[in-house]
């Protein structure tokens, strides 16, 4: 199976209220797939089925089959942090823990029993400069990360998810909150990543879903609409419901 | 709802169907100058040309300015697309018409070598191929698109009979070679005509299909 992320007849929801109403999508490896569509369509909600971000959340419930890296991540031989240092999730709004730099992005090699430190040292290296941040922070390793830009503290971010050595990345809009420039940075990162990672880049920005992604799926009231190459879907979507919206017909 | 992408689209379509509409003007001027041998109307079709080709160029300024302000996607983004590929072959049509004129001004500068019977034929079919060819963009009808591909078949078979036909004169007579190759020359143009009315078809199959049936050779595959 050459699919990083999959689900199959995926129906999930909070108390009442169904948002995915049986989801079956395949993520391929590598690249950056976006994941696009109105506000309430369910995208959130389908991205952190894959590392399982929503089990927390009340009232959560979820039918139907979900896998990671070919496995299914409600295994029990899976423990769900393990889940979630293969399968990395960055957030809307940047959340640095308030720490230092340096603290921030080896929290997670330290969560894993890494304690040496020339290791430690390599790894902080490795992911800032992933990341982009390295030569805005070589310098600060020590200082608040609180006191970085939105940009820099979701670059941050990245790189702190980057420390644990993901095979997949989960973006849930992480740019609604930078400004344009910080907004371009983000995604030359991310494209810079994703020969190596996984990406599923959720975005309402549908000129982002283009600038960024290889692949594009398409969400609408829970269900998904259309999936396919972006360059093939932004051209000629084949279903009315997506060429509404592209055309700004609708959302 | 109107959005303020479609006021803009309303200009490109517009602008197409202006430039469209004296495109057609100058093939009949044109077509009329050979058969009334109208050297007068044969002039006008010259000069007028340079008009033609400012029309190619407000059609991709339009088109331009839509992609930068608008960012289109989907149908709106085809329809931009197709009439940046359609304004040229408009313009390739004006340049045969001038083709034609100043082959007419040869023409009717000698004795005619034999009445016109296949080549008005050919320029009425010519001629209503890119009526309805334009008619298709305008009503989004990719089945009319398709009527006007398969037609141009038959404009490649009238021009092989003119082209038959003058080299027997040609043969017969060596002082009708330069009236022949003149008629050969226009036959030609309107064989062109016929091309690009075809190509005009094909991009209005893909803004209305998003198939590109371009380049595939046989009738079924293309759908004609």
């Amino acid at each position: 199976m050459s699919a990083a992320l999959e689900c199959r007849n995926l129906k999930a929801g909070f108390g009442d209220h169904l948002v995915l109403q049986g989801v079956t999508l395949a993520v391929p490896s590598g690249g950056v797939t976006a994941v696009m569509g109105p506000s309430g369509c369910g995208k959130s909600t389908l991205l952190r089925c894959f590392n399982r971000m929503n089990d927390h959340l009340p009232g959560f419930f979820r039918e139907g089959e979900v896998r990671a890296l070919g496995r299914d991540v409600y295994d029990p031989t899976w423990p769900v942090d393990s889940l979630r240092f293969s399968v990395g999730m960055v957030f809307q709004k940047p959340n640095p823990f308030p720490m230092s730099v340096a603290d921030n992005v080896l929290f997670g090699p330290r969560l894993l029993g890494i304690r040496q430190k020339q290791e430690l040292s390599e790894i902080l290296e490795r992911s800032l400069r992933a990341a982009h941040l390295w030569d805005e922070v070589k310098d600060s390793l020590s200082s608040s990360a609180l006191k970085l830009s939105g940009g820099q503290q979701q670059r941050l971010c990245i790189a702190r998810a980057l420390a644990c050595k993901p095979q997949v990345l989960l973006l849930d809009e992480p740019s609604s909150a930078l400004d344009p420039i910080a907004t371009a940075r983000l995604e030359e990162t991310v494209l810079d990543l994703a020969t190596s990672v996984t990406v599923l880049w959720v975005t309402h920005d549908l000129q982002q879903a283009a600038r960024v992604s290889q692949h594009v799926a398409f969400l609408y009231l829970g269900e998904l609409v259309e999936e396919g190459p972006t360059a093939e879907v932004f051209a000629n979507p084949k279903n009315q419901l997506t060429e509404r919206y592209l055309t700004g017909r609708f959302g | 709802m109107e959005r303020p992408i479609d006021l803009e689209l309303k200009k490109l379509k517009e602008q197409l169907l202006t430039m469209a509409g004296e495109v057609e003007q100058q093939l009949s001027l044109a077509v009329r100058s050979l058969v009334d041998r109208d050297s007068q109307a044969a002039e006008a079709v010259i000069a007028a040309d340079e008009r033609v080709d400012a029309r190619e160029k407000e059609v991709d300024r339009t088109a331009v300015e839509i992609i930068v302000r608008e960012r289109p996607l989907a149908s709106d983004l085809r329809l931009v697309i197709t009439a940046t590929k359609i304004a040229p072959d408009l313009e390739r049509v004006g340049d045969h018409a001038v083709n034609i004129a100043e082959q007419a001004l040869v023409l009717n500068r000698m004795p005619p070598l034999k009445p016109f019977v296949t080549l008005p034929r050919m320029a009425d079919i010519a001629k209503e191929m890119l009526r309805q060819a334009l008619t298709s963009y305008v009503e989004h009808d990719a089945r009319l698109a398709r009527q006007v591909i398969a037609r141009d078949d038959v404009v490649d078979a009238l021009h092989e009979e003119v082209f038959r036909e003058l080299l027997t004169y040609m043969l017969g007579d060596p002082q009708t070679i330069p009236r022949a190759l003149a008629l050969i020359l226009i036959s030609r143009s309107l064989e062109r005509i016929a091309d690009q009315a075809t190509n005009i078809a094909e991009q209005v199959v893909y803004l209305v299909e998003g198939q590109d049936i371009r380049h595939v050779h046989g009738g079924e595959e293309r759908g004609v």
